[in-house]
């Protein structure tokens, strides 16, 4: 039996996982550190507008308001229990301490940990169209960044579009905020989203809620087209118009700014440096780092949380944040409420056929490699085509994501494959005929996110093999 | 279903050891079997910091650096590729006049190889490197020696051999070697049997095993070179740098990225290892001192590789003290990149002639007879 002062939680995470995590273990008598990049706890659904904005939480967060206000009340009333660390980017991990880099002041230092809660959350997967890369296209997540944290819009006439619960969100969030929506662009069909309505059915609150920004959007006037195929987008210095194909025609429509994106994958680069086992998860299409229905990872004493463990929304983040807190807890001798533990595990249980539902709703278009044009630039940072990926497969057999990368460079840029990885399994995928679950996935490597050179820190390391 | 294949010469490990040996071997026509239990050239091989010098290597590889220079020079003739292999130059730069004058020592006691280097001191260095750091006095410059992209050399060696014949197998880990007096029975797993009269044990970090099951156990152990890469950067050097005494080195490529490496890395296991924070820091401060544009770069990613070191710090590179047609390419320091390609061909030699033509002695393993076996740490 361990006393509880001995424990020494750290949460990467401010999240709604997180923060939950947090309150969790504070609830119990401990003082977890929390990491998080970003300047105010919130995380992406909850993301927080600088101190001095002046917004409602009504106005920010419209239906999520009570939920967002709650989470906020959760982390601000935990001030001196637990020791918060904001602007904080958790960048790799040795030996059972995180190196953090605190972005205000451009230093590194390391954080020792004897558990871990990774609640890393998620960001948008990205299928690249031709054009994605001019100025004023945005990821949708993107565009409801600006829109939450900054108080501003990507344009003034914008397109969504894509697929995911997100899409018809984001819209409805901008045209509320006054913005011109020039059209919704759904890659998935009108009758994909008729078969998940038994399945959505299970939430009914957050089914209404989608039902309910889709009629609020065409009660305004707001374009909305289901089953179309993005064929590009085009401008010179900046995006002027979408060409989208729907029923075999093509269509093109004048915006002057792009949100898109088909809902969101994992961050799991951290779970990966710890050396988390992974395994396909075919119901989220990725890689992702295995965990038990109570949040252990493979590896003892870290605990994986939320979205970035497997996309299941926020609503789950905050049960399974709580539940792998109290798994940690337990774990470590300290008496826990185990009924408690047992519902949050029930809820996330049933949320799966919630889940398949939205799957269902919004499809992955498993059609888009096989239509990327060779020309199609895939990995931004590196201008990697989807024709090179295609030459590097056809001339070396490359049948593997790692030498995918090896070979042509993509995921080899800033981002790691953040932005192009899934785009680019999707294409290796269909160019070696098989499924893309065995392709591999790129591997993790520190830095997660690029650090500046300088501020690493100097240790007195030692000299030997030196090579070359 | 076990399949089995009856062949010359088998090879273990698809670095640029073992596939070098594979494509000379079949230009000699012999059948070759090779198998790799990852993916060939995704070692050490595939991994390194792409440094293709023959200055500083001690003047017993020289021989064997100058042949492997010669095939640089001809890789897309081979591979159908360059592997964005370019003779930049590679330059030594001296800290201290002890230094400069080490690497002068050096240059002389080089001199029957024609390597060509030039010693840049004063005015001379600053013109034409303005972007070195106020540490350096002054250095060596080996005009022909270069670079190349390490992910690129590898698994093309492989594939070529493949395209000239050979017999190869990735994914195919070798389990179980024995030797009945006459033949050799390589089992890798349930999947795959080969029976050669030739072995060449080419597995790199992971060889010492294999040459001990034949009672060549040499005292090797494993060594993790820190690597990491910055962000591209305004292309402003050509040269691929190293120090004399050690510590960092670094180039700088097309795409404008700088490659660094230096100090050690670490294990996470027997098979793979990380750059880590020490030796991270280390290079951070080593670098911004010899290259101060980069004070405002960024790393973008870092990693390390798995190699064998023998306590001279030279290969083993010969026949086996105890087994006919075994023959042995592995430990090669951290240093093995430039040198692979000759070692493949000198292999194949030592197959079909029982000699090579380039001098090898220094290299014999009989060099160990006397050596205690530690065991090796993590070799496993
Ligand atoms: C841009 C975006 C917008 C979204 N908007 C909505 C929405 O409006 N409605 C909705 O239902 N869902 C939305 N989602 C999905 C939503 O994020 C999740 O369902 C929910 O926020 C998941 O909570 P979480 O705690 O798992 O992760 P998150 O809320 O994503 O929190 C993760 C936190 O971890 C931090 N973090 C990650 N890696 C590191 C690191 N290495 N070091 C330090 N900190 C790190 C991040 O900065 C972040 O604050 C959005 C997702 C994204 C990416
Ligand atoms: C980080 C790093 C930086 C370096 N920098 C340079 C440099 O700049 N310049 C330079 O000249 N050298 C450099 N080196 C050294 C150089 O990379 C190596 O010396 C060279 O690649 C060794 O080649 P190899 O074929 O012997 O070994 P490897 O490339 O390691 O190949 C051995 C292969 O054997 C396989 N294998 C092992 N056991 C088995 C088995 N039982 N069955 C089947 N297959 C097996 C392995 O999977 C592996 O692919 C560096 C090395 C590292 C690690």
């Amino acid at each position: 039996m361990t006393s509880t002062p001995e424990l020494q939680p750290v949460i990467v995470g401010a999240g709604p996982a997180g923060i939950r995590a947090a309150q969790t273990l504070a609830a119990h008598g401990l003082r977890p550190i929390v990491i998080d990049e970003a300047a105010r706890a919130g995380g992406q659904i909850y993301r927080r507008p600088p101190a001095h904005f002046k917004r409602t939480p009504q106005t920010l967060y419209g239906t999520e308001a009570a939920r967002a206000a709650a989470v906020h009340a959760a982390i601000d009333g935990l001030q001196g229990r637990i020791d918060h660390r904001p602007d904080s980017l958790v960048w790799s991990v040795q030996d059972q301490q995180l190196d953090v880099l605190h972005g205000p002041t451009q230093t590194t230092h390391t954080v020792p940990y004897g558990q871990l809660i990774v609640a890393t959350g998620a960001t948008d997967r990205v299928l690249p169209v031709p054009g994605w890369t001019l100025p004023g296209v945005y990821t949708l997540g993107g565009a409801q960044v600006a829109l939450k944290f900054q108080g501003c819009a990507i344009g003034s006439r914008v397109v969504f579009a894509g697929t995911g619960p997100l899409l018809y969100l984001v819209a409805y969030q901008y045209a509320k905020a006054g913005v011109e929506v020039a059209a919704v662009l759904d890659t998935a069909r009108f009758a994909d989203q008729l078969a998940a309505v038994p399945a959505l059915l299970r939430q009914p609150a957050v089914f209404a809620k989608g039902v309910y920004y889709v009629a609020w959007l065409r009660a305004h006037g707001v374009a909305l087209h289901s089953g179309v195929r993005l064929v590009r987008m085009q401008g010179d210095e900046r995006v002027r118009s979408v060409v989208w194909a729907e029923s075999g025609r093509e269509h093109t429509l004048d915006c002057d700014a792009v949100g898109f994106g088909y809902a969101l994958r994992s961050e799991t680069q951290l779970a990966d440096l710890l050396g988390c086992r992974f395994a396909f998860a075919p119901l989220h299409r990725a890689h992702l780092p295995e965990r038990d229905a109570a949040g252990r990872s493979s590896v003892p004493g870290v605990y994986l949380a939320g979205d970035g463990a497997g996309i299941m929304g926020a609503d789950a983040a905050e049960w399974a944040g709580e539940l792998a807190a109290l798994t940690l807890l337990a774990d470590h001798g300290v008496a826990v409420d185990a009924q408690r533990a047992n519902r949050l595990q029930q809820k996330l249980e049933k949320l799966m056929g919630f889940r398949a539902g939205l799957e269902r709703a919004f499809p992955f278009p498993e059609d888009w490699a096989a239509q990327a044009s060779d020309d199609l630039v895939v990995c931004r940072c590196e201008n990697i085509t989807a024709g090179e990926l295609r030459r590097a497969v056809a001339n070396s057999g490359a049948d593997e994501m790692n030498r995918l990368k090896a070979l042509t460079r993509v995921g080899m840029g800033r981002c790691q494959g953040r932005m192009c990885g899934v785009a680019a399994a999707e294409i290796l995928a269909h160019a070696t005929g098989r499924p893309v679950a065995q392709v591999g996935r790129l591997r993790g490597q520190a830095p997660i996110k690029p650090i500046p050179i300088h501020l690493v820190p100097a240790d007195s390391p030692t000299h030997e093999e030196v090579t070359a | 279903m076990t399949q089995r294949i009856v062949t010359d010469v088998a090879i273990v490990g698809g670095g640029i050891v073992g596939s070098s040996a594979a494509l000379a071997l079949r230009r000699m026509g012999l059948r070759v079997v090779l198998l790799e239990r990852d993916l060939c050239g995704s070692r050490s091989s595939g991994v390194n910091y792409g440094g293709v010098r023959r200055q500083g290597r001690p003047i017993s590889q020289l021989p064997l650096a100058q042949r492997a220079h010669g095939i640089w020079g001809r890789l897309p003739e081979l591979l159908g590729t360059d592997g964005e292999y370019i003779r930049s130059g590679h330059f030594k730069i001296a800290r201290s006049e002890a230094d400069l004058a080490a690497l002068e020592a050096y240059r002389d006691s080089a001199r029957d190889f024609d390597l060509g280097i030039d010693i840049l001191s004063g005015a001379r260095l600053r013109a034409q490197c303005p972007w070195l750091g106020g540490k350096a006095v002054g250095g060596s410059l080996c005009m022909e020696d270069g670079q190349a992209n390490p992910r690129l050399v590898s698994p093309a060696f492989a594939l070529a051999a493949r395209r000239a014949g050979a017999d190869i197998h990735e994914r195919t880990r070798v389990d179980e070697i024995a030797h009945d007096g006459q033949f050799f029975h390589l089992r890798a797993g349930n999947t795959l049997a080969v029976r050669s009269q030739v072995l060449l044990n080419c597995a790199g970090a992971w060889a010492n095993r294999i040459a001990e099951q034949f009672g060549d156990a040499v005292p090797m152990h494993s060594g993790h070179p820190a690597m990491a890469v910055t962000e591209p950067l305004p292309f402003f050097m050509h040269w691929s740098l190293g120090v004399e005494g050690g510590s960092v080195y670094c180039r700088q490529v097309a795409r404008g990225n700088l490659v660094l490496g230096g100090g050690p890395g670490r294990a996470l296991d027997a098979d793979r290892a990380r750059s880590d924070r020490a030796s991270m820091a280390a290079l951070a401060t080593q670098a911004i001192e010899l290259l101060p544009v980069l004070r405002h770069a960024h790393f973008i990613r870092t990693w390390s590789g798995t190699e064998g070191y023998l306590p001279d710090r030279q290969p083993v590179i010969g026949p086996s003290r105890t087994t006919t047609g075994l023959f042995h390419g592995f430990g090669f320091a951290g240093a093995g990149f430039q040198v692979g390609p000759a070692v493949g061909e000198v292999l194949a030699e030592l197959v079909s002639d029982g000699r090579s033509t380039t001098p090898i002695d220094a290299f014999g393993i009989g060099r160990f007879a006397h050596t205690p076996v530690v065991e090796p740490a993590l070799a496993h």
